[in-house]
Protein backbone atom coordinates (compact mmCIF):
# COMPACT_ATOMS: atom_id res chain seq x y z
CA UNK A 1 0.00 0.00 0.00
CA UNK A 2 1.22 3.79 -0.29
CA UNK A 3 -0.11 7.13 1.03
CA UNK A 4 -1.04 9.53 -1.37
CA UNK A 5 1.58 11.59 0.83
CA UNK A 6 4.15 9.63 -0.78
CA UNK A 7 3.01 10.43 -4.49
CA UNK A 8 1.56 14.15 -4.16
CA UNK A 9 0.85 17.22 -2.64
CA UNK A 10 -2.66 18.72 -1.84
CA UNK A 11 -4.34 21.92 -1.57
CA UNK A 12 -8.18 22.20 -0.53
CA UNK A 13 -10.43 25.02 -1.55
CA UNK A 14 -14.15 26.35 -0.60
CA UNK A 15 -17.10 27.85 -2.31
CA UNK A 16 -20.25 27.40 -0.07
CA UNK A 17 -20.59 24.20 0.79
CA UNK A 18 -18.55 22.65 -1.43
CA UNK A 19 -14.92 22.06 -1.24
CA UNK A 20 -12.05 21.06 -3.97
CA UNK A 21 -9.07 19.66 -3.41
CA UNK A 22 -6.22 19.36 -5.79
CA UNK A 23 -3.83 16.54 -6.12
CA UNK A 24 -0.92 17.16 -7.69
CA UNK A 25 1.56 14.31 -8.54
CA UNK A 26 5.18 14.42 -7.49
CA UNK A 27 6.32 12.48 -10.95
CA UNK A 28 5.06 10.87 -13.82
CA UNK A 29 4.54 7.55 -11.92
CA UNK A 30 3.06 8.94 -9.30
CA UNK A 31 0.71 9.97 -11.71
CA UNK A 32 0.00 7.26 -13.36
CA UNK A 33 -0.94 5.62 -10.06
CA UNK A 34 -3.24 8.33 -8.74
CA UNK A 35 -4.64 8.38 -12.52
CA UNK A 36 -5.73 4.84 -12.22
CA UNK A 37 -6.26 4.06 -8.26
CA UNK A 38 -7.35 7.62 -6.86
CA UNK A 39 -11.13 7.30 -7.74
CA UNK A 40 -13.89 9.41 -6.77
CA UNK A 41 -15.31 5.93 -5.21
CA UNK A 42 -11.87 6.01 -2.58
CA UNK A 43 -12.23 9.62 -2.26
CA UNK A 44 -15.62 9.44 -0.97
CA UNK A 45 -15.43 6.65 1.16
CA UNK A 46 -12.39 8.62 3.05
CA UNK A 47 -14.31 11.66 3.34
CA UNK A 48 -17.95 9.69 3.44
CA UNK A 49 -18.05 10.69 7.65
CA UNK A 50 -17.90 14.22 6.73
CA UNK A 51 -19.43 14.76 3.51
CA UNK A 52 -22.65 13.67 1.88
CA UNK A 53 -20.78 13.97 -1.58
CA UNK A 54 -21.30 13.74 -4.67
CA UNK A 55 -17.57 13.71 -5.87
CA UNK A 56 -16.96 14.69 -9.06
CA UNK A 57 -12.90 14.35 -10.57
CA UNK A 58 -11.23 16.22 -12.90
CA UNK A 59 -7.90 15.29 -14.51
CA UNK A 60 -4.97 18.09 -15.78
CA UNK A 61 -2.45 16.04 -17.58
CA UNK A 62 -0.19 19.21 -17.87
CA UNK A 63 0.35 19.45 -14.73
CA UNK A 64 -0.17 15.98 -13.44
CA UNK A 65 -2.85 17.03 -11.38
CA UNK A 66 -6.29 15.82 -10.49
CA UNK A 67 -8.84 18.12 -9.22
CA UNK A 68 -11.81 16.72 -6.53
CA UNK A 69 -15.11 18.58 -6.23
CA UNK A 70 -16.70 16.83 -3.04
CA UNK A 71 -19.93 18.44 -2.10
CA UNK A 72 -21.95 18.94 1.01
CA UNK A 73 -18.82 18.78 2.89
CA UNK A 74 -18.29 21.87 4.94
CA UNK A 75 -21.09 21.84 6.94
CA UNK A 76 -23.84 24.05 5.83
CA UNK A 77 -21.26 26.52 4.18
CA UNK A 78 -18.22 28.43 5.18
CA UNK A 79 -20.51 31.76 6.51
CA UNK A 80 -22.89 29.12 8.49
CA UNK A 81 -21.12 26.26 9.40
CA UNK A 82 -20.31 25.38 13.11
CA UNK A 83 -17.21 23.69 12.77
CA UNK A 84 -13.58 25.11 13.71
CA UNK A 85 -12.34 24.55 10.34
CA UNK A 86 -15.13 26.46 8.03
CA UNK A 87 -13.31 26.59 5.21
CA UNK A 88 -12.27 23.35 5.19
CA UNK A 89 -8.47 24.24 4.65
CA UNK A 90 -7.24 20.89 6.24
CA UNK A 91 -9.31 18.68 4.43
CA UNK A 92 -6.50 18.78 1.99
CA UNK A 93 -4.27 16.83 4.99
CA UNK A 94 -7.43 14.15 5.02
CA UNK A 95 -6.74 13.60 1.07
CA UNK A 96 -2.88 12.76 1.76
CA UNK A 97 -4.28 9.90 4.44
CA UNK A 98 -5.67 7.55 1.69
CA UNK A 99 -4.38 4.39 0.85
CA UNK A 100 -4.06 2.65 -2.90
CA UNK A 101 -2.65 -0.32 -4.16
CA UNK A 102 0.30 1.79 -5.20
CA UNK A 103 1.97 -0.51 -8.00
CA UNK A 104 0.90 -1.49 -11.47
CA UNK A 105 2.38 -3.19 -14.05
CA UNK A 106 3.65 0.02 -16.23
CA UNK A 107 5.10 2.54 -13.66
CA UNK A 108 6.58 0.47 -11.12
CA UNK A 109 7.93 1.86 -7.90
CA UNK A 110 6.27 5.44 -7.44
CA UNK A 111 6.40 8.84 -5.23
CA UNK A 112 8.76 11.25 -4.77
CA UNK A 113 9.05 14.69 -3.90
CA UNK A 114 7.49 18.11 -5.16
CA UNK A 115 11.05 19.50 -5.29
CA UNK A 116 12.15 16.93 -7.72
CA UNK A 117 10.55 18.07 -11.03
CA UNK A 118 10.09 21.23 -10.42
CA UNK A 119 12.27 22.80 -13.12
CA UNK A 120 10.87 20.93 -16.03
CA UNK A 121 8.11 21.95 -18.14
CA UNK A 122 5.05 19.51 -18.32
CA UNK A 123 4.13 20.29 -21.69
CA UNK B 1 5.26 50.21 -20.44
CA UNK B 2 7.64 48.72 -23.07
CA UNK B 3 10.33 46.51 -21.09
CA UNK B 4 13.74 46.77 -22.54
CA UNK B 5 14.66 43.12 -23.54
CA UNK B 6 11.37 42.74 -25.62
CA UNK B 7 9.38 44.26 -28.11
CA UNK B 8 6.26 43.17 -26.80
CA UNK B 9 4.78 45.88 -24.08
CA UNK B 10 4.30 44.50 -20.38
CA UNK B 11 3.62 45.65 -17.14
CA UNK B 12 4.02 44.17 -13.46
CA UNK B 13 1.33 44.45 -11.02
CA UNK B 14 2.04 43.78 -7.36
CA UNK B 15 -0.26 42.16 -4.64
CA UNK B 16 -0.92 44.32 -1.61
CA UNK B 17 -3.26 42.21 -0.14
CA UNK B 18 -5.45 38.87 -0.71
CA UNK B 19 -7.42 38.95 2.10
CA UNK B 20 -9.14 41.37 4.88
CA UNK B 21 -7.07 39.92 7.34
CA UNK B 22 -4.06 39.66 5.23
CA UNK B 23 -0.74 40.91 6.20
CA UNK B 24 0.51 44.59 5.32
CA UNK B 25 4.35 45.11 5.26
CA UNK B 26 4.50 42.52 2.38
CA UNK B 27 2.95 45.21 0.30
CA UNK B 28 5.21 48.08 1.52
CA UNK B 29 8.22 45.69 0.19
CA UNK B 30 6.65 45.16 -3.10
CA UNK B 31 5.84 48.88 -3.10
CA UNK B 32 9.30 49.89 -2.65
CA UNK B 33 11.44 47.50 -4.21
CA UNK B 34 8.89 45.73 -7.31
CA UNK B 35 9.47 48.29 -10.11
CA UNK B 36 5.60 48.10 -10.21
CA UNK B 37 3.27 49.20 -12.20
CA UNK B 38 0.44 48.37 -10.62
CA UNK B 39 -0.57 47.34 -7.21
CA UNK B 40 -3.87 45.35 -6.16
CA UNK B 41 -5.45 44.95 -2.93
CA UNK B 42 -8.29 42.09 -2.90
CA UNK B 43 -10.26 42.60 0.70
CA UNK B 44 -12.96 41.18 -0.03
CA UNK B 45 -14.56 38.14 1.56
CA UNK B 46 -18.02 36.98 0.80
CA UNK B 47 -19.24 38.03 3.60
CA UNK B 48 -17.31 41.51 4.51
CA UNK B 49 -19.68 44.13 1.45
CA UNK B 50 -22.37 42.51 4.17
CA UNK B 51 -20.99 43.53 7.33
CA UNK B 52 -19.60 46.77 6.00
CA UNK B 53 -22.87 47.35 4.36
CA UNK B 54 -24.56 47.64 8.25
CA UNK B 55 -21.46 50.06 8.92
CA UNK B 56 -22.61 52.34 6.36
CA UNK B 57 -25.99 52.46 7.52
CA UNK B 58 -25.12 53.69 11.04
CA UNK B 59 -22.62 56.08 9.38
CA UNK B 60 -23.06 57.41 5.69
CA UNK B 61 -19.35 58.23 5.86
CA UNK B 62 -18.40 54.16 6.74
CA UNK B 63 -18.90 50.76 4.81
CA UNK B 64 -15.14 50.86 3.28
CA UNK B 65 -13.25 48.06 4.86
CA UNK B 66 -11.78 48.68 8.20
CA UNK B 67 -7.89 48.64 7.81
CA UNK B 68 -8.34 50.40 4.81
CA UNK B 69 -6.28 53.45 5.69
CA UNK B 70 -3.81 51.35 7.29
CA UNK B 71 -2.91 49.61 4.24
CA UNK B 72 -3.28 52.62 1.94
CA UNK B 73 -1.29 54.67 4.37
CA UNK B 74 1.60 52.19 4.39
CA UNK B 75 2.25 52.39 0.76
CA UNK B 76 1.33 55.95 -0.36
CA UNK B 77 4.44 57.16 0.20
CA UNK B 78 6.63 54.43 -2.20
CA UNK B 79 3.49 54.33 -4.90
CA UNK B 80 4.24 58.06 -4.63
CA UNK B 81 7.62 58.07 -5.23
CA UNK B 82 7.81 54.65 -7.94
CA UNK B 83 4.46 55.79 -9.94
CA UNK B 84 2.77 52.62 -8.90
CA UNK B 85 -1.34 52.92 -9.04
CA UNK B 86 -3.43 51.22 -6.66
CA UNK B 87 -6.69 49.40 -7.81
CA UNK B 88 -8.79 47.94 -4.38
CA UNK B 89 -12.04 46.67 -3.58
CA UNK B 90 -11.22 48.07 0.22
CA UNK B 91 -14.32 50.21 -0.78
CA UNK B 92 -16.72 47.55 -0.11
CA UNK B 93 -19.96 48.69 0.83
CA UNK B 94 -19.25 52.45 0.36
CA UNK B 95 -16.36 53.02 -2.47
CA UNK B 96 -17.05 56.89 -2.27
CA UNK B 97 -16.65 57.61 1.30
CA UNK B 98 -13.80 55.46 1.06
CA UNK B 99 -12.04 57.77 -1.52
CA UNK B 100 -12.63 61.09 0.61
CA UNK B 101 -10.86 59.18 3.97
CA UNK B 102 -8.21 57.98 1.51
CA UNK B 103 -7.81 61.86 0.03
CA UNK B 104 -8.09 63.39 3.32
CA UNK B 105 -5.53 60.77 4.81
CA UNK B 106 -2.96 62.08 1.58
CA UNK B 107 -3.63 65.45 2.69
CA UNK B 108 -2.74 64.47 5.96
CA UNK B 109 0.44 62.65 5.06
CA UNK B 110 1.14 66.03 2.87
CA UNK B 111 0.88 63.81 -0.07
CA UNK B 112 -1.41 66.80 -1.60
CA UNK B 113 -4.54 66.42 -3.76
CA UNK B 114 -4.61 63.11 -4.82
CA UNK B 115 -7.04 61.59 -7.39
CA UNK B 116 -9.59 58.73 -6.59
CA UNK B 117 -11.37 57.16 -9.19
CA UNK B 118 -14.75 55.15 -7.95
CA UNK B 119 -16.47 52.01 -9.39
CA UNK B 120 -19.90 51.72 -8.00
CA UNK B 121 -23.52 49.93 -9.16
CA UNK B 122 -22.79 46.68 -7.51
CA UNK B 123 -24.96 47.19 -4.86
CA UNK B 124 -28.20 45.43 -6.70
CA UNK B 125 -30.25 44.98 -3.32
CA UNK B 126 -32.74 47.80 -4.03
CA UNK B 127 -33.47 46.12 -7.85
CA UNK B 128 -33.40 42.18 -5.75
CA UNK B 129 -36.31 43.30 -3.84
CA UNK B 130 -38.51 43.48 -6.18
CA UNK B 131 -37.86 39.70 -8.04
CA UNK B 132 -38.28 37.57 -4.96
CA UNK B 133 -38.87 34.62 -7.77
CA UNK B 134 -35.02 34.52 -8.13
CA UNK B 135 -33.64 31.16 -7.34
CA UNK B 136 -30.86 30.70 -4.83
CA UNK B 137 -28.07 28.67 -6.73
CA UNK B 138 -27.39 26.65 -3.27
CA UNK B 139 -30.51 25.27 -2.31
CA UNK B 140 -33.09 26.09 -5.23
CA UNK B 141 -35.31 28.30 -2.83
CA UNK B 142 -36.82 31.47 -4.07
CA UNK B 143 -35.01 34.44 -2.92
CA UNK B 144 -38.14 35.23 -1.28
CA UNK B 145 -37.18 33.36 1.62
CA UNK B 146 -34.33 35.14 2.94
CA UNK B 147 -35.26 38.83 1.92
CA UNK B 148 -36.77 39.72 5.11
CA UNK B 149 -33.22 38.86 6.83
CA UNK B 150 -31.18 40.23 3.78
CA UNK B 151 -28.32 42.60 4.88
CA UNK B 152 -27.10 42.91 1.04
CA UNK B 153 -26.41 42.21 -2.58
CA UNK B 154 -23.86 42.57 -4.64
CA UNK B 155 -23.22 41.74 -8.27
CA UNK B 156 -19.79 40.56 -9.21
CA UNK B 157 -18.89 43.36 -11.57
CA UNK B 158 -15.87 42.52 -14.19
CA UNK B 159 -12.87 43.91 -15.41
CA UNK B 160 -14.48 46.05 -18.06
CA UNK B 161 -15.71 49.05 -15.63
CA UNK B 162 -12.57 49.18 -13.79
CA UNK B 163 -10.00 49.69 -16.87
CA UNK B 164 -12.41 52.76 -17.33
CA UNK B 165 -11.65 53.67 -13.78
CA UNK B 166 -8.33 53.15 -14.39
CA UNK B 167 -8.81 55.68 -18.24
CA UNK B 168 -9.75 58.43 -15.64
CA UNK B 169 -6.08 58.54 -15.42
CA UNK B 170 -6.63 58.59 -10.96
CA UNK B 171 -3.82 57.54 -8.72
CA UNK B 172 -5.81 55.21 -6.83
CA UNK B 173 -9.12 52.97 -8.07
CA UNK B 174 -11.39 51.88 -5.66
CA UNK B 175 -14.87 49.93 -6.02
CA UNK B 176 -16.70 47.32 -3.99
CA UNK B 177 -17.84 43.80 -5.24
CA UNK B 178 -15.63 43.20 -8.67
CA UNK B 179 -14.65 39.54 -9.28
CA UNK B 180 -10.76 38.93 -7.37
CA UNK B 181 -9.16 37.87 -10.63
CA UNK B 182 -11.12 40.72 -12.60
CA UNK B 183 -9.07 43.41 -10.35
CA UNK B 184 -5.98 42.02 -11.97
CA UNK B 185 -7.28 42.19 -15.72
CA UNK B 186 -8.10 45.87 -15.81
CA UNK B 187 -4.85 46.99 -15.67
CA UNK B 188 -4.09 44.78 -18.60
CA UNK B 189 -7.39 45.62 -20.27
CA UNK B 190 -6.19 49.49 -19.29
CA UNK B 191 -2.81 49.00 -21.17
CA UNK B 192 -2.72 46.99 -24.21
CA UNK B 193 -6.49 47.59 -25.06
CA UNK B 194 -7.50 44.11 -25.49
CA UNK B 195 -11.24 43.58 -26.86
CA UNK B 196 -14.04 41.66 -25.14
CA UNK B 197 -13.43 38.55 -28.07
CA UNK B 198 -9.70 37.93 -27.46
CA UNK B 199 -10.59 35.63 -25.38
CA UNK B 200 -6.77 33.84 -24.83
CA UNK B 201 -5.67 37.26 -23.68
CA UNK B 202 -8.70 37.79 -21.48
CA UNK B 203 -8.36 34.41 -20.18
CA UNK B 204 -4.28 35.04 -19.43
CA UNK B 205 -5.36 38.22 -17.40
CA UNK B 206 -7.66 36.41 -15.17
CA UNK B 207 -5.44 33.37 -14.53
CA UNK B 208 -2.75 35.92 -13.31
CA UNK B 209 -5.21 37.39 -11.02
CA UNK B 210 -6.56 33.70 -9.97
CA UNK B 211 -2.91 33.36 -9.10
CA UNK B 212 -2.03 36.26 -7.66
CA UNK B 213 -5.61 36.81 -5.97
CA UNK B 214 -4.82 34.94 -2.51
CA UNK B 215 -1.60 36.49 -2.36
CA UNK B 216 1.27 34.47 -0.71
CA UNK B 217 -0.63 31.37 -1.60
CA UNK B 218 0.98 31.12 -4.77
CA UNK B 219 4.76 31.96 -3.58
CA UNK B 220 5.38 29.52 -0.67
CA UNK B 221 2.72 30.16 1.39
CA UNK B 222 -0.26 27.75 2.30
CA UNK B 223 3.05 24.54 1.34
CA UNK B 224 5.27 24.05 3.76
CA UNK B 225 5.50 20.88 5.22
CA UNK B 226 8.85 19.50 7.23
CA UNK B 227 10.54 17.28 5.75
CA UNK B 228 8.61 16.70 2.17
CA UNK B 229 7.95 20.35 1.11
CA UNK B 230 10.57 22.72 2.07
CA UNK B 231 9.88 26.74 2.01
CA UNK B 232 12.97 28.80 2.56
CA UNK B 233 13.40 31.55 5.32
CA UNK B 234 9.24 31.27 5.83
CA UNK B 235 9.52 33.92 8.06
CA UNK B 236 10.16 36.56 5.76
CA UNK B 237 7.50 35.60 2.94
CA UNK B 238 6.37 38.82 0.45
CA UNK B 239 3.75 38.67 -1.48
CA UNK B 240 3.79 37.80 -5.25
CA UNK B 241 4.01 39.66 -8.60
CA UNK B 242 2.87 38.76 -12.18
CA UNK B 243 4.56 40.53 -15.52
CA UNK B 244 1.63 40.61 -18.03
CA UNK B 245 2.24 41.10 -21.67
CA UNK B 246 0.41 42.96 -24.35
CA UNK B 247 0.86 39.37 -26.19
CA UNK B 248 -1.00 37.63 -23.47
CA UNK B 249 2.37 36.45 -21.66
CA UNK B 250 2.12 35.88 -17.89
CA UNK B 251 4.97 34.90 -15.77
CA UNK B 252 4.74 35.09 -11.58
CA UNK B 253 7.61 35.96 -9.54
CA UNK B 254 8.84 37.06 -6.38
CA UNK B 255 11.34 39.27 -4.86
CA UNK B 256 14.63 38.18 -3.87
CA UNK B 257 14.81 40.18 -0.27
CA UNK B 258 11.85 37.77 0.42
CA UNK B 259 11.70 34.07 1.54
CA UNK B 260 9.66 31.83 -0.08
CA UNK B 261 9.25 29.88 -3.41
CA UNK B 262 7.64 30.22 -6.68
CA UNK B 263 7.61 27.20 -8.75
CA UNK B 264 5.60 24.56 -10.81
CA UNK B 265 4.14 23.34 -7.81
CA UNK B 266 3.71 26.18 -5.37
CA UNK B 267 1.90 27.60 -8.96
CA UNK B 268 0.44 23.93 -9.76
CA UNK B 269 -1.58 24.31 -6.54
CA UNK B 270 -2.53 28.10 -6.35
CA UNK B 271 -4.09 26.87 -10.19
CA UNK B 272 -6.63 24.67 -8.89
CA UNK B 273 -7.63 26.97 -5.74
CA UNK B 274 -11.24 27.19 -5.23
CA UNK B 275 -11.59 25.91 -8.98
CA UNK B 276 -14.18 23.59 -9.37
CA UNK B 277 -14.95 22.28 -13.65
CA UNK B 278 -11.03 23.14 -14.80
CA UNK B 279 -12.73 23.93 -18.68
CA UNK B 280 -15.63 26.46 -17.22
CA UNK B 281 -14.50 28.43 -14.75
CA UNK B 282 -16.57 30.95 -14.19
CA UNK B 283 -16.23 34.93 -14.49
CA UNK B 284 -17.59 38.35 -15.31
CA UNK B 285 -15.23 38.98 -18.38
CA UNK B 286 -15.01 35.01 -19.60
CA UNK B 287 -15.30 31.74 -19.21
CA UNK B 288 -11.92 30.71 -18.08
CA UNK B 289 -10.53 27.10 -19.51
CA UNK B 290 -7.44 26.11 -17.75
CA UNK B 291 -7.32 22.53 -18.94
CA UNK B 292 -4.81 23.12 -21.54
CA UNK B 293 -2.39 25.76 -19.11
CA UNK B 294 1.69 24.53 -18.74
CA UNK B 295 3.80 25.71 -15.82
CA UNK B 296 7.21 25.81 -16.40
CA UNK B 297 9.88 27.17 -14.49
CA UNK B 298 11.50 30.09 -16.46
CA UNK B 299 14.45 31.27 -13.83
CA UNK B 300 14.72 30.92 -10.26
CA UNK B 301 11.17 31.84 -8.67
CA UNK B 302 10.09 32.53 -11.82
CA UNK B 303 7.21 30.53 -13.31
CA UNK B 304 5.43 31.17 -16.89
CA UNK B 305 2.04 30.84 -17.36
CA UNK B 306 0.88 29.17 -21.18
CA UNK B 307 -2.38 28.50 -22.76
CA UNK B 308 -5.39 29.30 -20.83
CA UNK B 309 -8.32 29.53 -23.42
CA UNK B 310 -11.34 31.72 -23.23
CA UNK B 311 -14.61 31.31 -23.91
CA UNK B 312 -17.55 33.82 -24.44
CA UNK B 313 -18.90 35.73 -20.64
CA UNK B 314 -22.50 34.44 -19.74
CA UNK B 315 -25.16 36.50 -19.65
CA UNK B 316 -25.60 37.13 -16.00
CA UNK B 317 -23.77 38.55 -13.32
CA UNK B 318 -23.42 36.54 -10.04
CA UNK B 319 -24.93 38.52 -6.82
CA UNK B 320 -23.77 37.60 -3.53
CA UNK B 321 -26.83 38.11 -0.83
CA UNK B 322 -25.89 38.22 2.92
CA UNK B 323 -28.51 37.86 5.25
CA UNK B 324 -28.59 37.07 8.71
CA UNK B 325 -29.16 33.68 10.13
CA UNK B 326 -29.17 33.39 13.54
CA UNK B 327 -26.18 32.85 16.20
CA UNK B 328 -23.40 30.52 16.95
CA UNK B 329 -22.98 29.64 21.03
CA UNK B 330 -19.64 28.11 21.45
CA UNK B 331 -17.95 26.94 25.08
CA UNK B 332 -14.74 24.96 25.08
CA UNK B 333 -12.85 22.86 27.98
CA UNK B 334 -10.12 20.93 28.31
CA UNK B 335 -9.26 17.00 29.76
CA UNK B 336 -5.84 15.19 29.88
CA UNK B 337 -4.10 12.43 31.19
CA UNK B 338 -6.04 8.33 31.44
CA UNK B 339 -9.58 8.57 29.96
CA UNK B 340 -9.62 11.80 28.78
CA UNK B 341 -11.56 11.13 25.60
CA UNK B 342 -14.54 9.48 27.92
CA UNK B 343 -14.71 12.37 30.35
CA UNK B 344 -15.08 14.46 27.27
CA UNK B 345 -17.62 13.16 26.06
CA UNK B 346 -19.12 12.64 29.10
CA UNK B 347 -18.89 16.42 29.73
CA UNK B 348 -20.48 16.95 26.13
CA UNK B 349 -23.45 14.62 27.29
CA UNK B 350 -23.92 16.77 30.52
CA UNK B 351 -24.25 19.56 28.59
CA UNK B 352 -26.79 18.55 26.28
CA UNK B 353 -29.01 17.58 28.93
CA UNK B 354 -28.55 20.79 30.92
CA UNK B 355 -29.41 22.86 27.92
CA UNK B 356 -32.61 20.36 27.23
CA UNK B 357 -33.67 20.54 30.88
CA UNK B 358 -33.23 24.23 30.63
CA UNK B 359 -36.35 24.33 27.27
CA UNK B 360 -33.46 25.64 25.14
CA UNK B 361 -33.67 23.03 21.59
CA UNK B 362 -31.51 23.61 18.41
CA UNK B 363 -31.64 22.76 14.76
CA UNK B 364 -27.98 21.78 14.71
CA UNK B 365 -25.58 21.34 17.99
CA UNK B 366 -21.78 19.85 17.29
CA UNK B 367 -19.38 18.11 19.45
CA UNK B 368 -15.74 18.30 19.12
CA UNK B 369 -12.94 16.65 20.71
CA UNK B 370 -9.60 18.94 19.80
CA UNK B 371 -6.91 16.92 18.96
CA UNK B 372 -9.04 13.89 18.35
CA UNK B 373 -11.82 15.01 15.62
CA UNK B 374 -12.40 18.37 15.44
CA UNK B 375 -11.23 19.00 11.87
CA UNK B 376 -11.71 15.53 9.93
CA UNK B 377 -14.01 14.17 11.87
CA UNK B 378 -14.34 10.75 14.16
CA UNK B 379 -13.10 7.85 12.82
CA UNK B 380 -12.31 4.75 14.21
CA UNK B 381 -9.07 4.24 13.02
CA UNK B 382 -7.43 7.02 14.89
CA UNK B 383 -5.27 6.24 18.63
CA UNK B 384 -6.80 8.37 21.42
CA UNK B 385 -4.42 11.19 22.16
CA UNK B 386 -3.24 12.16 25.33
CA UNK B 387 -5.23 15.24 25.55
CA UNK B 388 -8.43 16.93 23.92
CA UNK B 389 -10.38 19.97 24.36
CA UNK B 390 -13.98 19.65 23.96
CA UNK B 391 -15.66 22.29 21.97
CA UNK B 392 -19.62 22.45 22.18
CA UNK B 393 -20.98 24.43 18.97
CA UNK B 394 -24.81 24.93 18.09
CA UNK B 395 -26.80 26.67 16.21
CA UNK B 396 -29.98 28.90 17.36
CA UNK B 397 -32.38 31.90 16.22
CA UNK B 398 -32.29 32.78 20.23
CA UNK B 399 -29.66 34.46 21.22
CA UNK B 400 -30.80 33.26 24.67
CA UNK B 401 -29.83 29.91 23.49
CA UNK B 402 -26.52 30.58 21.85
CA UNK B 403 -25.06 31.92 25.53
CA UNK B 404 -26.37 29.29 27.17
CA UNK B 405 -24.27 26.80 25.38
CA UNK B 406 -20.64 28.66 26.15
CA UNK B 407 -22.19 29.17 29.84
CA UNK B 408 -23.10 24.79 29.94
CA UNK B 409 -19.54 24.02 28.99
CA UNK B 410 -17.55 25.98 31.15
CA UNK B 411 -19.74 25.24 34.25
CA UNK B 412 -18.30 21.22 33.60
CA UNK B 413 -15.42 23.07 35.57
CA UNK B 414 -17.09 21.95 39.07
CA UNK B 415 -20.02 20.34 37.67
CA UNK B 416 -18.77 18.21 35.07
CA UNK B 417 -16.40 14.76 35.25
CA UNK B 418 -13.16 14.92 36.93
CA UNK B 419 -10.45 17.11 35.79
CA UNK B 420 -12.06 19.42 33.23
CA UNK B 421 -10.34 22.66 33.05
CA UNK B 422 -9.52 25.60 31.26
CA UNK B 423 -13.16 27.17 30.26
CA UNK B 424 -12.83 29.53 27.62
CA UNK B 425 -16.16 32.81 27.76
CA UNK B 426 -18.90 31.63 26.50
CA UNK B 427 -18.68 32.57 22.70
CA UNK B 428 -21.69 34.21 20.96
CA UNK B 429 -21.71 35.02 17.18
CA UNK B 430 -24.35 36.46 14.67
CA UNK B 431 -24.34 34.98 11.64
CA UNK B 432 -24.08 36.58 8.76
CA UNK B 433 -24.15 34.10 5.57
CA UNK B 434 -24.65 34.13 1.76
CA UNK B 435 -26.13 32.45 -0.50
CA UNK B 436 -26.08 33.56 -4.42
CA UNK B 437 -28.60 34.22 -7.35
CA UNK B 438 -27.70 35.33 -11.17
CA UNK B 439 -28.76 38.26 -12.36
CA UNK B 440 -29.41 39.47 -16.19
CA UNK B 441 -26.37 41.68 -16.93
CA UNK B 442 -29.03 44.34 -18.57
CA UNK B 443 -30.25 45.07 -14.93
CA UNK B 444 -26.81 45.83 -13.56
CA UNK B 445 -25.31 49.50 -14.16
CA UNK B 446 -21.72 49.49 -13.37
CA UNK B 447 -20.44 53.12 -13.00
CA UNK B 448 -17.45 55.23 -12.07
CA UNK B 449 -16.87 57.92 -10.29
CA UNK B 450 -13.89 60.50 -9.61
CA UNK B 451 -13.32 62.54 -6.82
CA UNK B 452 -10.41 65.09 -6.91
CA UNK B 453 -8.44 66.30 -10.77
CA UNK B 454 -6.93 63.28 -12.50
Amino acid sequence: MVRVYDLAHCRAGDKGNTSNISVVACGEAAWRVLCEQLTPERVMDAFGHIAKGPVRRYELPNLRALNFVIENALGGGVTRSLRQDMHGKSLSSLMLTIELPGHNEESGQAGGSPTEDQASSRD
Amino acid sequence: MPSPESSCPSIRIGVGAGTADDRIYPAVQLAQHGELDYLVFECLAERTVARENLARTKDPERGYTPRMLERIEAVLPACLDNDVRIVTNMGAANPRAGARAIRQLARDMGAGDLSCATVTGDDVSDLVRTMPALQLLETGAPLESILPRMASANAYLGADVVAKALATGARIVITGRVSDPSLFLAPALHEFGWSYDDWSRLAAGLVAGHLLECSAQVNGGCFADPGKKEVRDLATLGYPFGDIGADGSVTIGKLDINGGRVDVATCSEQLLYEIHDPASYITPDCVVDITGVRLEQVAQDRVAVRGPKGRPRTPTYKVTVGYFDGYIGEGQVSFGGPNAVARARLGAEIVEARLTERGFTYPELQVDLIGYSSVHGEHPSRPEPYEVRLRIAARTDDRRAAEAVGFETRALHMHGPAGAGGGSDPIVREILAVQSVLLPRELVSPEVGLEGEA
